[in-house]
This record gives structure tokens, C-alpha cells and sequence, in this order.
């Protein structure tokens, strides 16, 4: 067995153990930490395949930012899990089977599994060019120029979902005091402060 | 490349204004500025609709495939934009009295309308899931609009997650397509199919995106989402959720089955055929014991879902050509039916029950007979156009050898019947003391009594052809062929 082999039978197996135990973990805290470990296994295998900047992606993006954010979301997030489990027990014999329906026909198609003649030419023709182009700037000229429509519409997407997000969730309330810089600095002296001249025993 | 970007010149004006009007919003005086921000895209919507029906499209795939501006794509973005402005425009008064009105709404349905724009102009699966997914999440957010409801933020969360399992079923099927095929893009997928056969993972990757299919036009089995979905959101909100992307879901149906799989249609045929005669003996079924207005219409657009989908199943030209007729047909009649919801009141609290409808009669005697000629149209009954939308299908599917489907679906309207022409009774032979208010504003009276007349009088020949509506379904139809 060579190196490569051994290599990508340790990351895959990790990484469907690691899957596993997302779902398996009793602390969904846990279940971030094992989501981390399986993608750490998924660039490990990218890496195998000659796509080093997906690896690094898959480190820098999921492991780097989206999974801590979800670290954070799950932490601060008061949710209480055992009563989200609790129809589990209900709903687990009727899932189990429509779940093992779905495993078996699965087999059976991956069993059957056949790639049309015409397949690998219609994939070489969506790629670029050249063959000694590193991934990086392969993927650039791919992104930006083929599938520039596709790049766009995804810009497009996010942008929905953050008008989405604040629309649900930002609320502006009336009567919080907020700092305003520039009121401060354009406080004038006669503005502020007024002399009023007390007589003896009077007040104001 | 200019070329590519000549073609989608609406979809490009729309994404523009989308943020153009955002920023207006933003930092232009936040909600002050709403009505101003929805005239704004509702206007521009409606001219973008005049604009895209009298220019010619290319007709050439544009972005390496991806996008494709044809006769079909016309004829549906035609109808997403016109009935788009329209629900913006008669959804107004409402959100404006329930104070749910800020200046996001017009911008969200702008960004849903493009992504319906998108989705009936793909040719390619990347295409198309980019397209949903920016209706989508459009509609997921403005289904929770009233977010301090609970119905409302359930709406919205229900059809976010369903939505999601959805997206991931589409992704799949998508995947093994690809796999076997080597392309995403619909004419090479086509191409592979006429030459090499389907394979059984294509199958399966078929049966997959019919699903998610089946799930964003709110057919049976897929339907769970769709009565508290409907029930919950905002009223505006479940009328928009009724017309456009019911329009742009049914046109991508026939997009992805035509355009990628013309020459499997037996392996899809069956599912069609299975999803139509469940959806519309569902859709009339379950309808019978509603209370709520909002519910019934829900399942009213499972049953016409079903309807429409009995001329895709039939796999032919006239198939596709009567399933654009029928959604044509469909998005006028729930825009006239929402409208009149839209402005049922008592006390100023809106009202949606069916038995809030008795005495209306007696009361707005114009209103009850619009609505009552809309149930009859909804229903089928001749000489409305409903009946002539329901008749259409009927006889692409005896043509294509689906007797037994047309017939079901004779049994299914005829049951469905029960259920509208029972708001008639309640309308006509119940009396209350005291109705229900109607507080609409000039668009939404308009829009009742021009749905009405439309379904009252588009049967006449001479209305017919001037409207153009055969003829324009049928180059449609022609375009998707190929």
C-alpha cells in the first residue's frame, strides 16, 4: 500500500467517523468540534487530490470562520436540546425506514453505476485550457469568466439573505441614549453652560 | 460577451434597481421613504414587463449556456413581472394598516421576482439553483415579515427549513445527473440522453429534482409546507406566494423536463402523472372541511398545481402549451381572489374566516358577484376560462394517450367544486346582521372586478384573440422544444 493510499483510507475513514459523531453527539458543542475534525479530514483528502487551494479554503472559511461562528451560535444560543430530542423516540422507527429505503436504493444505484460515453468529454470541455495553470488561477478564470453569471447570481443570494437577516432581527428602540460623536465635539460653550445670577437668599 | 450581457438586460435593470432602491432605503430616510420605494418597483416591474413582451428575444444562450432568452422565458417573465407589480401594488393598503409595511418589502419582492427571472431563463443546473435559491430566500424572509407574530415567524421558519431539505434533494439529484452526464447544462445533457440512453442513476437524479421540483410548486406529496405556510404569513405575502412563483416553479418544471429530458419522458411521465392525480384529488379533498379563507386558498393551489401539471405529464408541445395557458389563466384568477381577501374587515381587524363571507350580498352586492364569478372560473365551470384552462389540459393528455389522468382529474374538479361554490352559498343564501367591511383602494377594486371580467368574458372569440394568449402560449411552447 503506498503512502497516498494509507493517507486518504486514514482521512476518509476519520472523516465518516468524525460525520458520525455530528450527529451522534449528546453535546451539540461536541458536534461543532467533530464537524471541524471532518472538514479537517475533507481538505486533508483535497490536498490528496491535487486541489490544494479547496483544501485551503475548507480550512480557512469552514474551520476558520464559519465554524467558530457556530461554536458561538450554539453556546449563546439558549436552546434546550433534550426537549428538541424529545419526539426523537416517536418519529425514530417511521425515519429509520424511510432512511433504509433510501440506503438500499442508494446501493443499488451506485451498484449500477455507469458514466455515459460522451461524460468525460462534456466535463474536459466546462474546464480551462491550459494544463499547467495551478489551481488558484484555473479556478479564477472559471469563476470570472465562464461562470460569471453563476458568480454573480451568488452575490446576489447573499446579499438577499443579509437584507433578510436585519430585516427579521435589527430593532431600532426609542429612548436607548446613544454617544453621538459629532454632537459632542459641536457643543458649543454659550450653548451649554448659561451664568444665572443668584441673589442673596432668593434661589433660582 | 457583451452579447451574453445584451440578453439579460432586464434581469440586469432588476438586480440594479433591487440595490439602487436599497440604498434609497437605507440611507435616504430608512421607512419615510417606503411608498415612494414601492411605486417605484412596482412601476418599474410593470414597464420592464412592457418592455421585455415587445422586444424580440434573441433566442441564443447566452453565458455559455447558462442563460437563455427565448420565446418560453418571455412569455413567463411577462407574467411573473406583471403579476409581481400587481401584488405589490394591491398588497400595500393592507401592510400599511397593519403598520407590517417597511421599506425592505419592495426590495425583497424585487429580489424574489429576479430570481423567478432567472429560474425560467436557465439552461443550465447551476443556473437553475441559483435562480431558486434567490426566490427562495426572498420568500422565506417576506413569509416572516410580521415578525412579531408567532403564526408569522412559524411561516417563515416551517418554509426555511422545508425549503432547505428541498434545496438539498435538488443539489443531489443535480449531482448525479452531472455524474453521469458530465455537464450541467441542459442541450448537452439533452444531447447525451438522445444518444446514449438514461442510465439508471440518471433516474434517479431526475426523480430527485422532480421532487424538489414537486416542492417549490406545492404539489402532492410535496405540499406539507404549503396551508400553514399560506395561513400564516402576512395576507399580502400568501397572495404573492399564490401567483408569481407558482408561474416561474411550473415554467422551470417544463424548462428542466423539456429542455434536459425531451427524449425521456417515459421515465419522468409516470412521476408527473402520480404527483398531478395526488396533488389534485388532494387539493379537493382537503380543502372541504377548511374554516380559514387563507387555508383553503392554500389548498386550492395544491389541487390547480395538480391541474397544470396534467399537461406537462403529457410530454408534448401542446402539454407545455397548455400548462403556460393554465398558469396564465391561474395567476389572474388568485390575483382578482386576493385582492378581495385582502380587503375583508371588521373593526379594522382583517378577517379571513369563510363564515365572516354571509350577508356580503346584501351589503356589496358587486363585490359578492366578482368573487362569485372568480369561485365559478376556480371551480371550472363553463363558459368561464377556467373551464377552458382545465379543458386544455384535459385534451393535451387524452392526445398524448393519459385518458384515465384527464379523466381523474375530471372527478377531482368536479369534487373540488363543493368547496367553491360553497363561498357563494355563504355569500348569497347566509345573512348576518352585521357583514364584513370591504376596504380596498382603487387597485384592489379594479383588480377584482377586472380579474372577474376577464374570466367572465375571455371565453368570447373576439376577447380571446385579441388578448393573443393561444398564440403567444404556443410559441412558447415551440421555443422549449428546442
Amino acid at each position: 500500500m503506498t503512502l497516498t493510499a494509507f493517507a486518504f483510507y486514514v482521512f476518509a475513514s476519520v472523516a465518516v467517523a468524525a460525520g458520525l459523531m455530528v450527529i451522534l453527539a449528546r453535546n451539540p458543542v461536541h458536534s461543532v468540534l467533530w464537524l471541524i475534525l471532518t472538514f479537517f479530514s475533507a481538505a486533508g483528502m483535497m490536498v490528496l487530490v491535487g486541489a490544494e487551494f479547496v483544501a485551503m479554503l475548507l480550512i480557512i472559511v469552514y474551520v476558520g470562520a464559519v465554524m467558530v461562528l457556530f461554536l458561538f451560535v450554539v453556546m449563546m444560543l439558549d436552546v434546550d436540546f433534550t426537549e428538541l430530542k424529545s419526539g426523537l423516540a416517536e418519529y425514530l422507527p417511521v425515519g429509520a425506514l424511510i432512511g433504509l429505503a433510501l440506503l438500499m436504493e442508494l446501493g443499488l444505484v451506485l451498484g449500477h453505476w455507469v458514466l455515459a460515453d460522451a461524460a468525460p468529454g462534456a466535463r474536459a470541455a466546462a474546464m480551462p485550457v491550459p494544463g499547467d495553470l495551478a489551481n488558484a488561477p484555473a479556478l479564477g478564470q472559471i469563476i470570472y469568466d465562464r461562470y460569471i453569471y453563476a458568480f454573480q447570481a451568488s452575490g446576489l443570494i447573499l446579499l438577499t439573505a443579509m437584507i433578510g437577516a436585519i430585516v427579521l432581527t435589527l430593532r431600532h428602540r426609542a429612548h436607548v441614549k446613544r454617544q453621538n460623536v459629532l454632537a459632542q465635539i459641536h457643543r458649543t460653550r454659550a450653548a451649554s453652560v448659561e451664568l444665572k445670577d443668584v441673589k442673596p437668599g432668593q434661589g433660582i | 460577451m457583451s452579447g451574453d450581457y445584451a440578453s439579460a438586460i432586464p434581469e440586469l435593470i432588476m438586480a440594479g434597481s433591487a440595490m439602487a432602491l436599497l440604498m434609497v432605503g437605507a440611507y435616504g430616510g430608512g421607512d419615510a421613504r417606503r411608498g415612494v420605494i414601492l411605486w417605484c418597483a412596482a412601476g418599474l416591474m410593470a414597464v420592464l414587463g412592457i418592455w421585455v413582451a415587445t422586444t424580440a428575444p434573441t433566442g441564443q444562450p447566452a453565458f455559455s449556456g447558462a442563460f437563455l432568452n427565448d420565446r418560453f422565458a418571455q412569455f413567463a417573465k411577462v407574467l411573473i413581472l406583471f403579476s409581481s407589480a400587481a401584488m405589490l401594488v394591491i398588497g400595500n393598503g393592507y401592510l400599511e394598516r397593519r403598520k407590517l409595511m417597511r421599506f425592505e418589502y419592495p426590495v425583497l419582492i424585487l429580489l424574489a421576482t429576479l430570481g423567478m427571472m432567472m429560474m425560467v431563463s436557465s439552461g443550465d443546473l447551476i443556473s437553475l439553483y441559483v435562480g431558486l435559491e434567490l426566490q427562495s430566500l426572498a420568500l422565506y424572509v417576506v413569509a416572516s415579515f410580521n415578525r412579531d407574530s408567532q403564526r408569522s415567524t412559524e411561516a417563515g421558519l416551517k418554509y426555511f427549513v422545508l425549503g432547505a431539505l428541498s434545496s438539498g434533494l435538488l443539489l443531489y439529484g443535480a449531482s448525479l445527473i452531472y455524474g453521469y452526464t458530465g455537464s450541467t447544462n441542459f442541450t448537452i445533457i439533452a444531447g447525451i440522453i438522445k444518444s446514449e440512453g438514461v442510465s439508471l442513476g440518471l433516474t434517479f437524479g431526475l426523480v430527485f429534482v422532480c421532487a424538489a421540483l414537486a416542492f417549490k410548486i406545492s404539489a402532492a406529496p410535496f405540499h406539507m409546507w404549503t396551508p400553514d405556510v399560506y395561513e400564516g404569513s402576512p395576507t399580502p405575502v400568501t397572495a404573492f406566494f399564490a401567483t408569481a412563483p407558482k408561474v416561474a416553479a411550473g415554467a422551470l418544471f417544463a424548462r428542466v423536463l423539456y429542455g434536459g429530458f425531451g427524449d425521456a419522458v417515459h421515465d419522468w411521465q409516470q412521476i408527473l402523472v402520480f404527483v398531478s392525480v395526488a396533488s389534485m384529488f388532494l387539493g379537493a379533498i382537503a380543502a372541504i372541511g377548511q374554516k380559514n379563507l387563507k387555508r383553503l386558498m392554500a389548498y386550492s393551489s395544491i389541487g390547480h398545481m395538480g391541474f397544470a401539471l396534467v399537461g406537462l405529464a403529457a410530454g408534448t408541445e401542446a402539454g407545455a402549451q397548455s400548462l403556460l395557458f393554465y398558469l396564465a389563466i391561474y395567476v389572474v384568477m388568485n390575483i382578482g381572489v386576493f385582492a378581495f381577501i385582502l380587503s375583508m374587515e371588521r373593526d379594522g381587524q382583517p378577517v379571513v374566516q369563510i363564515a365572516d363571507l354571509a350577508g356580503l350580498a346584501r351589503v356589496q352586492p358587486a363585490h359578492a358577484l366578482a368573487v362569485a364569478v372568480l369561485m365559478f372560473s376556480l371551480a371550472g365551470l363553463p363558459p368561464l376560462v377556467g373551464f377552458f384552462a382545465k379543458f386544455f389540459v384535459f385534451k393535451a393528455a387524452v392526445d398524448a394517450g393519459l385518458a384515465p389522468l384527464a379523466l381523474a382529474g375530471a372527478i377531482a374538479s368536479v369534487i373540488g367544486a363543493y368547496y367553491y361554490l360553497n363561498i357563494v352559498r355563504v355569500m348569497y343564501l347566509s345573512d348576518q346582521e352585521r357583514p364584513l367591511d370591504i376596504v380596498s383602494g382603487v387597485f384592489g377594486k379594479v383588480m377584482v372586478g377586472g380579474a372577474a371580467l376577464a374570466m367572465a368574458a375571455g371565453w368570447l372569440p373576439f376577447v380571446s384573440s385579441a388578448i393573443g394568449l393561444t398564440d403567444a402560449t404556443l410559441a412558447a411552447a415551440r421555443a422549449l422544444g428546442g
